[in-house]
C-alpha cells in the first residue's frame, strides 16, 4: 500500500484530568474520505482538531503530505501553522465573519494571508461559490444567508487556500434538518471530485455512500475501524454495535 | 436685574466659542486618538498572556484609574519639571488627558476583544492568519463595533474633562468663560454660556454613536 496522505499516529490528549484521547492512529490515503463516527464525548472532534493544532496533543505525531510534527516536542506556533495550512476546516458553528461579505470570506485565505492578489483570488472564489450553488451570493452578508448556505460559504473558503486535507467537524450539526441534504450533497461531490476528506459526522447514510474508511471512536480510542461496508454493516465490536443500535433506533 | 445680561451673552458667543474651537474639540480630538492608541496596546499587553507584560499593563490601569486626573495633570505640568522635563501646557495637557484616556478605554477594548468569539479566531486560523493579521482583518473589525459603546462614553466625559486643563493655563472653553467673568463679573451668564457649549457638543456625540453603532450592527443579527 503506497503511504497515505495524512498520517497521525499514537495522538494522546488530556483537558485536566481528562484523558480524551488514548493513543489514536489515523491514516488517511490521498483521494479518499474518512468519517470519524462515536459517541459524544469519544474524542473524535479532538482528533480532528489535532490534525490541524487547534488542540496541542501532549503526544503523537501528525504527518500531511510532507510537513510532519512531533507533539512531544512541544513545537513552536510556527511549525504548528505549516502544518495547519496543510489542511482546510469546516466548523460545526461555520464561524463565518460577519463582517465580510461571502466573498471577502472565501478570499480570506488567499488575500489576507497569503498575500495573493485580490482580483485572481475572486476569480477563484467566485468559481468555488459557482461549485457549492452560490454563485448570486458573492455580495451577500453571512447573516443573510440560511444554515445550509452559510455551511456551503464555510466549505468554499475552506476550498480556497488549495488545502491537501479538507477537515470537516460535524457539518450538518447545527442546522435545521431540511437544510442538511444540499450540505452533504456538496460534500459528496467534492469527494467525487478526489478531494481528500476527513469528517466528523452522525450523518450515517452519508458515512455508508461517501466514506472510504470509517473510525470508531470510543473513550478515546479507535475501536473499531475498516470500510463502512464491514464498520457500519457488521461491525465486530460490541460497542459499535451499540452505538449503532442507539444512533438508528434512538427509542 | 435679572440674572442673566444678554448683551454680554450675545457679545461672549464669539469668544467662546473661539476657545471651543481652538481648544476643547482639539484637545478632545488628539487625546481621543492617542488615547486609543494607547488603549490598544494596554489591551494587548494585557491579552498577551506573559505576566510581567501584562502586569505591568495592569498596574498603568490600576494607577490611572485609582488617581484623580486632576493630580495626573499636575503631576505631568508641576512635577515633572522637578525631574528636569519642562514642558509647554499643550503638550502637559495633551500627555495627561491621553494617559487618562488610555487607561479607561483599555478597559472597554480588551473586553470588546474577549468578546468576540473564539471560533473566528480559529476559522482565521485555518485559512493560514497569523495573530497579527487576524487582529486586524477579523477580530478588531468585530471588537470596534462591541467597543462603541463604552468608547462613546469615555469620549463624552474626556469633552468636559478637558475643562481641567483650565488650570494649567491652556486657553480653553472654561477658561475662556473665566477670563471674561473676571473681567464683567457676569460669572452665571458666563459659565452658563459656556455649559450650553459643552453640552451641545455632547449632544452632537451622542447623536454620532447612535449612528455609527446602527452603521456597525447592520451585517448582524439581531
Amino acid at each position: 500500500m503506497s503511504t497515505p496522505l495524512l498520517e497521525a499516529r499514537g495522538l494522546v490528549k488530556s483537558f485536566g484530568a481528562n484523558r480524551v484521547l488514548r493513543g489514536v492512529d489515523v491514516a488517511v490515503p490521498a483521494g479518499s474520505v474518512t468519517c470519524l463516527i462515536g459517541p459524544s464525548g469519544s474524542g473524535k472532534t479532538t482528533v480532528l482538531r489535532s490534525l490541524n493544532g487547534l488542540e496541542t496533543p501532549e503526544a503523537g505525531t501528525v504527518r500531511i503530505g510532507d510537513v510532519e510534527l512531533d507533539w512531544a516536542t512541544r513545537p513552536e506556533a510556527r511549525a504548528v501553522s505549516r502544518l495547519r495550512g496543510q489542511s482546510g476546516m469546516v466548523f460545526q458553528a461555520h464561524n463565518l465573519f460577519p463582517h465580510l461579505t461571502v466573498l471577502d470570506n472565501v478570499t480570506s485565505g488567499p488575500v489576507f494571508a497569503h498575500g495573493r492578489p485580490r482580483a485572481e483570488a475572486q476569480e477563484e472564489a467566485r468559481a468555488l461559490l459557482t461549485r457549492v450553488g452560490l454563485s448570486d451570493k458573492a455580495d451577500a452578508y453571512p447573516v443573510q444567508l440560511s444554515g445550509g448556505q452559510q455551511q456551503r460559504v464555510g466549505i468554499a473558503r475552506a476550498l480556497a487556500t488549495r488545502p491537501e486535507v479538507v477537515l470537516f467537524d460535524e457539518p450538518t450539526s447545527a442546522l435545521d434538518p431540511e437544510l442538511v441534504g444540499e450540505v452533504l450533497q456538496v460534500m459528496q461531490s467534492l469527494a467525487a471530485e478526489g478531494w481528500t476528506m476527513v469528517v466528523v459526522t452522525h450523518e450515517m447514510r452519508f458515512a455508508r455512500q461517501v466514506a472510504d474508511q470509517v473510525l470508531f471512536l470510543d473513550g478515546g480510542v479507535v475501536v473499531e475501524h475498516g470500510p463502512p461496508s464491514e464498520v457500519l454493516v457488521e461491525p465486530r465490536e460490541s460497542r459499535t454495535r451499540q452505538f449503532l443500535h442507539r444512533l438508528l433506533d434512538p427509542l | 436685574m435679572s440674572a442673566i445680561d444678554w448683551e454680554l451673552v450675545r457679545s461672549s458667543l464669539g469668544p467662546l466659542f473661539d476657545g471651543l474651537v481652538r481648544g476643547t474639540l482639539p484637545l478632545t480630538a488628539v487625546s481621543f486618538v492617542l488615547g486609543l492608541a494607547i488603549a490598544l496596546v494596554v489591551a494587548l499587553m494585557r491579552l498577551s498572556g506573559r505576566r510581567l507584560v501584562a502586569g505591568v499593563a495592569r498596574a498603568y490601569v490600576s494607577v490611572i484609574r485609582g488617581t484623580p486626573l486632576l493630580l495626573q495633570l499636575f503631576i505631568v505640568f508641576y512635577g515633572l519639571p522637578s525631574l528636569g522635563i519642562t514642558l509647554d501646557p499643550w503638550p502637559s495637557a495633551i500627555i495627561a488627558l491621553s494617559l487618562n484616556v488610555g487607561g479607561y478605554a483599555s478597559e472597554a477594548v480588551r473586553g470588546a476583544i474577549l468578546a468576540v468569539p473564539p471560533g473566528q479566531w480559529e476559522a482565521a486560523m485555518t485559512v493560514g492568519m497569523g495573530p497579527i493579521t487576524t487582529l486586524r482583518r477579523v477580530v478588531l473589525p468585530q471588537a470596534a463595533r462591541i467597543a462603541v459603546p463604552p468608547l462613546s462614553n469615555t469620549l463624552i466625559s474626556l469633552v468636559k474633562d478637558t475643562s481641567l486643563v483650565s488650570v494649567v493655563l491652556v486657553t480653553e472653553l472654561l477658561r475662556r468663560a473665566q477670563e471674561i467673568a473676571g473681567q464683567s463679573f457676569e460669572f452665571f451668564t458666563l459659565y452658563g454660556v459656556a455649559a450650553v457649549y459643552y453640552w451641545v457638543v455632547c449632544l452632537v456625540l451622542s447623536f454620532g454613536q447612535t449612528r455609527l453603532e446602527t452603521r456597525l450592527s447592520r451585517h448582524v443579527a439581531a
